[in-house]
């Protein structure tokens, strides 16, 4: 086994990869801006995508903001800061855990399904019959899910940021001894306009990540069941990566902060 | 005449591995020509570049004269509504009914009404001998005898000028076989259409064609009107109809 072959090989199937990604990005672009423009699949695909997170989406922002209470109350307690709980919940959700939570959550059950759904119509020849149909698969499979992720993803994400901020008031009001009224004013008073959109902005960004790797994982799987599984399993992880860089690069552009 | 579909020297190789090496055919209109061969010989690889799903490396693919081989966009889809094709597995869309299967080309491709294109689907059911209550169902009901007959249906609901027919046989007991091939042959028949498929089915292949050519080694190795099979003087050919495991041909046990 020569070292340098399998470090060029290695390289090579990496370069495929993004090439490969680079131009199926371009060409389900291109496509969400040429006719015909499929409104009942992307009603469809918003409301799979959308309507059936908001279980997963409502309970882990809830955990997530009451757990976030606690801690920076536990940690403020330490120089006397405890009162700020209320500040740093507001902008920790909206800035960063709700599109973040939404993203995952979203990439974990969306996406999943996305790779498998359209893995299994490529290896069982339903995307080529959609060929010999005169229809485009892009068209016809991607620009629903694309469209309708980036739509759903910033609604999801406002859903997110109210009930993790009810976590955060569930648990410094009946725990911790604030006021109500006084702890709601905080955060109204404190959260601003930026917070909150540059939240949606990046929600908007992760739902075009999970939609386009579910899809592109899904259109390149190969082999039966077990190349749909592994589909799945990719579209999960690259997009969850994906979204975690993705979010610095955001926070970096939108703050102008490097 | 110019005929209505012709490949040219088309070459396409995956990998270090060459599956078609330069392959030449021509189809006449109205013809049925069927290609066979090995399993990995390369048959539907032809197809697919026929329909443009796979890019040919080498070598230009005609349909009426018009090289097609590079086209995109809106150019293809002209093209592509010449097509109708029969998939191995009948490639049924699973989340819709049957009868929303037959019509997918109408509505989606070719934006008729959906009630126009119910009526036109049930029309295409009964002549592949299904009745409209088939219709309603969705395609994991159905067997896998009847998903064929559905692909069938749902491939001539255009009227394409061309249909193409991937292992039509395959997996389907032998009397079923017989009445897809039955069905094939009425309907390229009252289509008029050109047919092209692949088999390695050769009662089907003698029944479903006019002429027959053998792939072999990624090139056509022989061709000749149907009736001309069982004198092909080629040992290669010979081999195959009879399905002997000793002769010219050698299976390959390892991929």
């Amino acid at each position: 086994m020569n070292i340098f072959a399998s470090i060029g090989r290695a390289t090579l199937t990496v370069l495929a990869h993004i090439g490969g990604l680079a131009s199926f990005t371009g060409r389900s672009v291109a496509a969400v801006f040429r006719p015909p423009m499929y409104g009942g699949l992307i009603g469809r695909q918003m409301m799979s995508i959308g309507y059936y997170s908001l279980p997963v989406v409502g309970l882990t922002a809830l955990c997530i903001g009451a757990v976030l209470a606690l801690q920076i109350y536990l940690g403020g307690n330490r120089y006397g800061a405890e009162a700020i709980v209320p500040q740093i919940v507001v902008l920790g959700i909206t800035r960063e855990l709700g599109p973040v939570i939404v993203g995952l959550m979203v990439a974990g059950r969306v996406g999943a399904a996305i790779a498998a759904e359209i893995g299994t119509m490529k290896v069982t020849e339903q995307i080529d019959a959609l060929t010999t149909l005169a229809t485009n698969p892009i068209k016809y499979l991607v620009v629903p899910r694309l469209v309708a992720a980036v739509i759903v993803l910033p609604l999801l994400t406002i859903v997110g940021d109210t009930i993790g901020v009810l976590g955060g008031y569930l648990v410094s009001v009946y725990n911790l001894g604030f006021t109500g009224g006084i702890y709601l004013k905080n955060t109204v008073d404190f959260a601003t306009n930026q917070d909150i959109v540059s939240g949606l902005i990046k929600a908007a960004v992760f739902g075009f990540i999970v939609a386009l790797l579910g899809c592109y994982n899904g259109f390149n799987s190969k082999g039966g069941a077990q190349g749909v599984g592994n589909a799945t399993t990719n579209a999960v992880v690259s997009s969850s990566i994906l979204i975690l860089a993705a979010d610095f690069v955001l926070t970096a552009i939108l703050f102008h902060t490097a | 005449m110019s005929p209505k579909i012709e490949l040219r020297g088309v070459k396409k190789r995956f990998g270090n591995k060459v599956v078609l090496d330069g392959v030449d055919l021509v189809i006449e209109p109205k013809t049925s020509l069927v290609i066979i061969g090995g399993s990995g010989t390369g048959k539907s690889v032809t197809i697919k570049s026929v329909l443009g799903i796979i890019r040919p490396d080498e070598g230009t693919v005609l349909v009426d004269g018009e090289d097609i081989t590079h086209i995109n966009g809106s150019a293809r889809d002209r093209v592509l509504k010449k097509f109708g094709m029969l998939f191995q597995g009948a490639a049924l869309f699973d989340s819709l009914k049957v009868w929303e299967n037959v019509a997918f080309g109408l509505i989606q491709g070719r934006g008729m009404a959906r009630r126009q294109a119910k009526d036109i689907a049930i029309r295409k059911l009964a002549q592949v001998g299904l009745t409209p209550d088939v219709a309603e169902l969705f395609p994991v009901e159905l067997s896998g005898g009847m998903q064929k007959r559905v692909g069938l249906a749902r491939a001539i609901a255009a009227d394409p000028e061309i249909i193409f027919f991937d292992e039509p046989t395959t997996g389907l007991d032998p009397i079923m076989a017989d009445v897809i091939n039955d069905l094939i042959v009425s309907t390229v028949k009252d289509v008029g259409a050109t047919a092209l498929s692949i088999t390695h089915d050769m009662a089907s292949a003698r029944k479903i064609s006019d002429r027959i050519a053998m792939l072999y080694g990624g090139k056509i190795i022989w061709q000749g009107p149907t009736a001309d099979i069982d004198r092909s003087g080629n040992p290669y050919v010979e081999q195959f109809i009879h399905g002997r495991a000793e002769g010219p041909i050698k299976m390959a046990v390892k991929a």
